[in-house]
């Protein structure tokens, strides 16, 4: 079933044509309402009347992670304060965390793509869905709770965690669609089979995992496993949170939701388009958002696109599974983390040199773990076990409270963790994704 | 009357025990006393030595984080009871322990142990007001 076929199925002509009124009025709307945008724009000698078609999209500039940080809390809201209706907020790097927005427009823009993202997975009114994601400053959960909620599904609220009692609550209740990370739907494989219960015989059909990224073997594994259809989903909080795209059944490419998230993809160095197919960064426009609607986002993310019209009679272009990043930001168990705010918590820490190691690894668990080896120094070395022990505590509870990444932290020798060419080596993805 | 310790940070990684002893034989230097307390990834060795200046000296430069602290030394007879005694002493006068640990003096038939205190010129005192010998050199 596709939810928005009017929308979703959309001749390309007219899909164009659709995008570009939306572009048109977008620009307008910001110039107007937005004073950082319209700053830019008379820089730039813009005039908002000037862009008709989606065509001219290319004359706009590009906006960053660094201008929603520079502009926080509120400088690249189109929206004043009052007419938000939920606000989630991300942790920062070394200054100002990500805030997002939405009107009560927005709300139900998020709740219309969550309801085609959760259609376009195989979902029907008629099921019980499991929403495993996080709730809370995290999108994930109530993004997909406000789009079952939009089809009419019956849902389990779960969040994360507590993967015993996700199991019981599969078995009494039944969902047919589980929300999750990959590696939590892994995890919670292992856990089944560990309570000697066949994972295969659960009652999930559908998966919709996300917030990290996957590979095809993982795919199959799970779909294995759990006996199960695994599909992707991407989104970033920065545009909606889940909601920007989703596999259909053919699982061949994402369907973005074009006719509200323009998508580009360009020559990170160059900042033109690339050829049709080929890599690059994915480039999004929030054609209808009115609490902080972002023109030209950089999403860091490398994909690559096909605008052919799909098996499933979408017309929704479809981007490929996250390639790469075109910065340094991890995911860990769905989270993102920039290296920088690590060193940011250890140089906080009297004592403590620059010299780190962040190890993620994937253990038997399936969830990623991830250590820190801090090389040790003549200033916070003790004779004394406890204060060493006391040091790697507060290390942990700094991290946790500034990532919500629980990280195990050793101490290592000095001069143990490799410098090349002056600068070391600071991530070490041993995961196999 | 405190006796200098030098304390050695080592991960959990197999010779490098070795390595430190190597550093010092290969600089004439003689272990006394040895302990080492470990963790689940790390450890700290312990050791007393005949020349600690020049010890600390070459552990630095051969790259081990490295360290001195003051510890006290006492004698007791080498005899069942012994050290009781001694941690009764310190016990009554509410002197806490840090951390501790022994060896035998070949040439007597004493019993040698290494005391870590918080509070080490305290400590002293009370020990010496007891009647118990400190050592006041090991390298006997």
């Amino acid at each position: 079933m596709i939810w928005k076929e009017d929308v979703e199925c959309l001749p390309i002509c007219e899909l164009k044509q659709l995008q570009g009124d939306r572009l048109a009025k977008l620009v307008k709307y910001v110039y107007s309402n937005c004073k950082v945008y319209k700053d830019r724009f008379d820089q730039l000698g813009i005039i908002p009347e000037s862009i008709k078609q989606i065509d001219d999209i290319g004359r706009l500039p590009f906006t960053t992670k660094l201008d929603m940080r520079d502009h926080y809390p509120y400088g690249l809201f189109s929206a004043p304060r009052n007419a938000l209706n939920e606000i989630h907020v991300s942790s920062g790097t070394t200054g100002n965390p990500t805030l997002v927005g939405y009107t009560k427009e927005d709300l139900a823009l998020w709740s219309d793509v969550m309801a085609r993202t959760i259609c376009c997975a195989g979902g029907h009114p008629d099921d019980i869905i499991q929403i495993a994601y996080g709730y809370g400053l995290f999108t994930g959960g109530l993004g997909f709770h406000y789009g079952a909620l939009e089809m009419g599904l019956t849902i389990i609220p779960t969040s994360s965690g507590q993967t015993r009692r996700q199991i019981k609550i599969m078995q009494d209740f039944q969902p047919r669609i589980l929300c999750c990370t990959p590696s939590y739907a892994l995890h919670m494989a292992e856990e089944i089979a560990a309570l000697g219960l066949d994972p295969r015989k659960s009652s999930w059909e559908i998966g919709i995992f996300g917030a990290e990224p996957w590979s095809e073997p993982m795919r199959q594994e799970i779909e294995s496993k759990l006996g199960i259809i695994a599909t992707d989903v991407y989104g970033l909080s920065e545009i909606i949170g889940p909601g920007v795209a989703q596999e259909c059944q053919y699982k061949d490419g994402l369907h973005i939701y074009s006719d509200v998230f323009y998508p580009e993809i360009i020559d990170p160095d160059t900042g033109k388009p690339v050829e049709e197919g080929q890599d690059g960064e994915l480039v999004i426009t929030t054609l209808t958002k009115k609490g902080i609607p972002l023109i030209r986002y950089r999403t860091r993310d490398i994909v690559s696109i096909n605008h052919e019209k799909c098996r499933c009679g979408r017309t929704s272009p479809r981007i490929s599974k996250i390639k790469g990043r075109t910065d340094d930001m991890i995911i860990i168990r769905g989270i993102n983390v920039f290296p920088s705010q690590i060193e940011h918590v250890l140089l906080g820490i009297d004592g403590v040199e620059p010299h780190y190691q962040i190890v993620i690894d994937r253990g038997a668990s399936h969830l990623d773990q991830i250590d820190i080896l801090v090389e040790m120094s003549p200033e916070i070395f003790s004779d004394e076990i406890k204060q060493l022990e006391s040091l790697q505590k507060k290390i942990k509870q700094e991290i946790m409270a500034v990532l919500s990444v629980s990280a195990n932290v050793k101490l290592v020798e000095p001069n143990t963790i490799a410098r090349s060419e002056g600068k070391a080596k600071r991530v070490i993805d041993k995961r196999e994704i | 009357m405190k006796i200098t310790q030098i304390s050695v940070f080592l991960e959990n990684r197999s010779g490098r025990m070795r390595q430190v002893c190597s550093v010092l034989g290969q600089n004439n230097i003689n272990i006394r006393a040895l302990t080492v307390a470990e963790t689940e990834s790390f450890g700290v060795l312990r050791i007393v030595v005949d020349k600690p200046a020049v010890a600390i000296d070459v552990l630095k430069k051969n790259g081990f984080t490295a360290n001195i602290t003051d510890v006290v030394v006492v004698e007791m007879q080498d005899k069942p009871g012994g050290l009781a005694d001694i941690l009764g002493i310190l016990d009554e006068n509410k002197i806490n322990v840090e951390y501790m640990y022994a060896f035998l003096e070949k040439s007597a038939d004493k019993a040698m142990v290494v005391f870590r205190f918080e509070h080490p010129e305290k400590a002293v005192k009370v020990l010496t007001d007891n009647n118990v010998t400190i050592a006041k050199d090991i390298t006997v």
